[in-house]
């Protein structure tokens, strides 16, 4: 089959719901854009689909994909797919634009993502704790975080099912190799909603405030092979140090200096290897639960080698 | 997925003997700032080590301010670690330290030139601490996979820094997978001595274990060599 053939096919198939169009009169099109007119494929197959869309009196979002796959939310990594989930509607946030229906987290066994619904696309509103099935969606992606569109062409089916909703938790495994600044004994705008870090007494939105003591670690694990960055937060700070953040603060009180509280934690931490399990976000895993591995299986390691 | 934030250098897993074998040292761009890469015999780059092992020595051997170089033993040889006033925290680490001890280093790979023309290869350290019994095993581990790993890896088609290893030393990269399975090998011994005897202060047994360890792998070649001898 021509690769003018499949482009004829598969835009026939997109409209099949619509129109009755005919695989030969999109080829037929396509070739005269192409062949007589020196068009590329793709200009061509834009400027085609456009004209029937035209006929269909449809917007291009109302364009289905012919068969969209069903996936897990955690398995997203691709902007523009158009995908079906099985989710349940764990959040709802207000709207930032009056253009947005509904915007808020969804999530299925494998995490949650947030979710868009547009007010152009008319949709029914979807409840927080319901589960839904939710056919042709798609994908989006802004620094490196995924959310998914609803669109004209989604079919809400509410489902009868419970859906147990994971954390899309990541496990890393290596040496802690650096500790990086801004952990330790820091500062947090005090503002509502910002938890933004201060610099020198700074919020960068708010300005000069009066900080909020907080302890963490932003970290780094190497295998050897690869670079984790991964951020302990109070709790779990605590937990790999052993040091409350009351200590710390009087450490630092004593010191006239917070950093002596990052340098006493980077003796304990540094070096050592830790197991972290945690959602990721962004670049970082958030560390929500840890492990030390201990003493290594040294029979296995020898198998394994010599397996090599 | 977009990531706008330079990627930071991987740190390398390697054997103090393949280490200290490496003296070459290289760039993968002509920038002035372009990262320097030390080439593994093993065929690898490396601008980032991480490596635990016992310090057995330190010493101040700067002349107008203090300069600190340790001595820190793996089961097959010595790294050598330097640290001044431009790394404050390992040289104050160095100067607390009483050895023997369990350190872990992250460090940047360093060479030097000296009169005679050998190339010596030591480690600029942006870290270390003083760790377990267990950290340092892990590590010998971990090594010793990621040693043989490199070594299998050696012959593969587009193994770009096998093939500069090649034209650069003249080293078989077979010695250090046999180093690492006699470490891997040492550590399974080691490992059921501490578990029969008290586990306090291991510092010098272990390196005492590793040295006659060593002699004793020396001597096990040995006796494979005669023994193979007299067959044809």
């Amino acid at each position: 089959m021509s690769e003018l053939r499949q482009e004829a096919e598969a835009i026939a198939e997109q409209f099949s719901d619509h129109l009755d169009v005919d695989a030969d009169d999109v080829e037929e099109r396509l070739e005269t854009l192409v062949d007589e007119y020196r068009v590329p494929l793709d200009e061509a197959r834009r400027s085609v689909t456009n004209s029937y869309l035209e006929d269909a009196g449809m917007e291009r979002d109302e364009l289905g994909r012919g068969g969209s796959e069903s996936v897990l939310v955690n398995d997203i990594d691709e902007d523009e797919q158009w995908v079906d989930l099985r989710v349940k509607l764990v959040d709802l946030w207000e709207p930032r634009s009056d253009s947005i229906s509904q915007v808020g987290l969804v999530g299925d066994e494998s995490g949650t993502i947030k979710f868009v619904s547009f007010k152009t696309s008319e949709l029914p509103e979807l409840e927080e704790g319901a589960c839904y099935e939710l056919s042709n969606v798609v994908t989006d992606e802004y620094e490196g975080n995924y959310s998914v569109k609803l669109n004209r062409t989604t079919q809400i089916t509410e489902l009868d099912e419970e859906i147990e909703v994971g954390d899309n938790a990541d496990t890393v495994e290596g040496a802690l190799v650096d500790i990086q600044s801004g952990s330790g004994l820091i500062k947090r705008c005090p503002e509502e909603d910002c938890t933004r870090v201060l610099q020198n007494g700074r919020c960068s939105e708010h300005g000069q405030v009066e900080g909020e003591f907080d302890l963490r670690i932003k970290g780094v694990l190497d295998d050897g092979e690869t670079v984790t960055e991964i951020i302990f937060d109070r709790e779990a700070t605590e937990e790999l140090t052993g040091m409350g953040l009351e200590e710390a603060k009087d450490m630092a009180m004593d010191a006239l200096d917070t950093t002596v509280v990052a340098e006493e934690m980077a003796d304990d931490v540094l070096g050592r290897y830790y197991r972290v399990t945690g959602p990721t976000f962004g670049r970082y895993v958030l560390v929500d639960e840890m492990e030390n591995p201990g003493a290594v299986d040294v029979e296995t390691a020898l198998i394994e080698a010599r397996s090599i | 997925m977009s990531q706008s934030a330079p990627t930071r250098e991987v740190a390398r897993r390697v054997f103090a003997s393949e280490f200290n074998d490496a003296g070459f040292t290289f760039t993968e761009s002509d920038d002035e700032r372009a990262p320097v890469y030390l080439l593994l015999p093993t065929g690898e780059s490396s601008n980032r080590v991480f490596f635990v092992g016992t310090l057995t020595e330190k010493e101040d051997v700067g002349e107008e301010s203090e300069y600190w170089r340790g001595r820190i033993v793996d089961p097959t040889g010595t790294f050598f670690v330097y640290a001044g006033q431009y790394q404050p925290e390992a040289a104050s680490k160095l100067r607390d330290l009483e050895p023997p001890a369990y350190v872990a280093v992250v460090g940047k790979p360093r060479t030097y030139e000296t009169d005679d023309g050998t190339v010596r290869v030591s480690v600029r350290p942006e870290s270390i601490t003083e760790v377990d019994a267990d950290t340092r095993d892990r590590w010998v581990a971990e090594t010793a996979r990621r040693t043989i790993e490199r070594v299998a890896a050696f012959d593969d088609d587009g193994n770009e820094y096998a093939r500069m290893a090649r034209e650069e030393y003249e080293l078989d990269p077979q010695t250090y997978k046999a180093a690492a399975l006699s470490a891997l090998e040492d550590l399974d011994d080691g490992a059921g001595d501490e578990l029969a005897g008290d586990t306090a202060a291991e510092g010098t047994p272990a390196n005492g274990e590793a040295a006659t360890s060593d002699e004793s792998a020396d001597g096990a070649a040995d006796a494979t060599d005669s023994a193979d001898a007299p067959e044809p």
